[in-house]
């Protein structure tokens, strides 16, 4: 596997108060195309600063990103992003949120109005195979927490990107709505194949859904493991109750437990 | 019969106001130089109507006049001190200090500007009401999710996408909640020109029918600016929630 997005001891100092916060010391991870990555750790260890620098959100104070052998230098616009809060907009029907992306971001946002109906098309699709089928007239208040996180999903990916950025999409959801969520990304990932980085606080989440999982340590965030998951797929929710599935968590966890003592 | 009651009640507690008021002046005989009875206050308005109408009518021009300025004044400033920190910052302070000042003080700089007339009025309207549009329409703009914001960015959103797409629509709410509180203080503005210096509107009215002594037609003016005040409240509240349905309902919802 090539490496589609590769991060090479990048350092990320923010500026504030008492000569700053170094939110990330050499951080290196690479990410191959196609591949599911899902990057855990404690809490303020820099997971949300990793993911603004390989968007182009922010520049790193040293190293190198680099996303599809390109040098990040601005906005990537190849990545859809989620978030924890779905933050759709709530005077837009689900169907307009999820197009919200095709009206800013190039070649789409020139062609906008000339592709509606195949825009539209799109759109009810990817609501199809997230379990939003015909909700697409309806607004977000109307919709529960974990539908409103499915339409979120459709939203990053209607622009069809290469990489798909979730800073701990699930982590307002209840257990079932989770899991039940778990599935519709681990579907869409499957059918669609595009690069994943997830940042998450569940190691069950991260072992479930991932090809590799990256564990950092406190802030000033590195990564300090490099987990592959060789769990076959598909996998089916019942692997999480495996024992080589707990063992993985277990390890995860040890290793979680062990930069947090360090800190 | 709940249901109805309860949409009766506005008005039967106006009813009652003013029957105990009628009642109450009527038992201690109270008079009418200090505080004439409804009844009286309506002979007064049927007696006046023509000078009560066309002096309400000249207070409506000049607080609406007022408050067009404001608006369009208020939406084009909070949105430059709602863009960027900086400007929030350097520029709050500022207004704060001039929103501080009783606007009843600067109508005299405005006669001795503009001679006695409608202009103070239409300006201490505008003074006075175009603060809670510019606080409110920054406000929205200002308290747009970041991570909103880091979605569009991450795609090449310009910062005027940002606002065109997300904030101006997020800050319509706001706008539009600040609008029935800027009317109505617009409404005092133009009211407080006008008792000060003005040769016309309800305010001028008034000062003039108490020093000749006619106490039911001062109250009847005070009428006026109620009904007035009222329907003028009324108006940009049922605009308010004409155009931003989606705030209510959606904070009306425990799914949001």
């Amino acid at each position: 596997m090539t490496a589609f997005v590769d991060i090479e001891a990048a350092t990320l100092t923010y500026q504030g108060g008492a000569g700053g916060v170094l939110a990330l010391r050499d951080a290196t991870l690479t990410v191959g195309r196609g591949e599911f990555a899902a990057v855990v750790g404690p809490s303020g260890c820099g997971k949300s600063t990793l993911m603004k620098l390989v968007t182009g959100l922010v520049r790193p104070s040293a190293g190198r990103i680099a996303v599809d052998g390109k040098p990040v230098a601005g906005p990537v616009k190849l990545a859809g992003m989620a978030f924890q809060n779905p933050n759709l907009l709530p005077w837009r029907t689900v169907l307009d949120n999820v197009l919200l992306p095709l009206e800013i971001v190039e070649p789409h946002r020139s062609r906008f109005r000339a592709e509606r109906a195949q825009n539209r098309a799109h759109a009810e699709e990817l609501l199809a195979m997230v379990g939003l089928e015909g909700f697409g007239a309806r607004f977000p208040w109307e919709l529960s927490g974990g539908m409103q996180q499915r339409a979120s999903l459709c939203r990053a990916l209607i622009h069809q990107p290469a990489l798909l950025m979730l800073d701990e999409p699930f982590a307002a959801l209840d257990a079932f709505t989770r899991e039940e969520l778990w599935c519709v990304l681990r579907d869409l990932w499957a059918r669609i194949g595009f690069t994943v980085i997830l940042v998450t606080h569940d190691l069950r989440e991260a072992a479930f859904l991932a090809d590799v999982v990256h564990v950092m340590s406190a802030r000033p965030g590195r990564i300090v493991l490099s987990r592959p998951i060789d769990l076959p797929r598909p996998r089916e929710l019942d692997v999480c109750y495996e024992p080589h599935f707990v063992d993985i968590v277990h390890e995860l966890r040890a290793k979680i437990a062990e930069v947090r003592q360090a800190a | 019969m709940n249901a109805a009651l309860e949409k009766l009640s506005p008005w039967l507690f106006t009813v009652a106001l003013f029957v105990v008021w009628e009642a109450v002046c009527r038992a201690f005989a109270v008079d009418q130089f200090i505080l004439p009875a409804p009844s009286q206050i309506a002979l007064a308005v049927v007696q006046f109507w023509k000078p009560l109408l066309r002096n309400s009518l000249v207070t409506l021009w000049t607080t609406v006049a007022g408050f067009g300025l404001a608006v369009a004044f208020g939406v084009v400033l909070g949105m430059i001190v709602g863009w960027s920190r900086a400007i929030y910052r350097g520029l709050y302070p500022v207004m704060v200090g001039f929103n501080s000042v009783p606007k009843v003080a600067v109508v005299p700089i405005l006669v001795i500007w503009f001679g006695i007339g409608e202009v103070p009025a239409v300006l201490t309207a505008f003074l006075i009401s175009f603060f809670p549009i510019v606080v409110n329409v920054a406000t929205g703009l200002a308290t747009m999710e970041p991570e909103l914001e880091d979605v569009l960015r991450a795609l090449g959103a310009s910062k005027l996408d940002i606002m065109k797409k997300v904030g101006i629509p997020r800050s319509m709410p706001y706008l539009f909640g600040s609008l029935k509180v800027a009317i109505t203080l617009a409404f005092v503005g133009a009211v407080v020109s006008e008792t000060v210096a003005a040769n016309a509107g309800i305010g001028h009215l008034m000062v003039q029918a108490g020093s000749n002594f006619q106490m039911p037609l001062v109250f009847a003016g005070l009428l006026a600016l109620a009904v007035e005040g009222i329907a003028m409240y009324a108006v940009f509240a049922s605009i308010e929630r004409r155009s931003t349905r989606w705030a209510f309902r959606s904070s009306a919802s425990a799914a949001a």
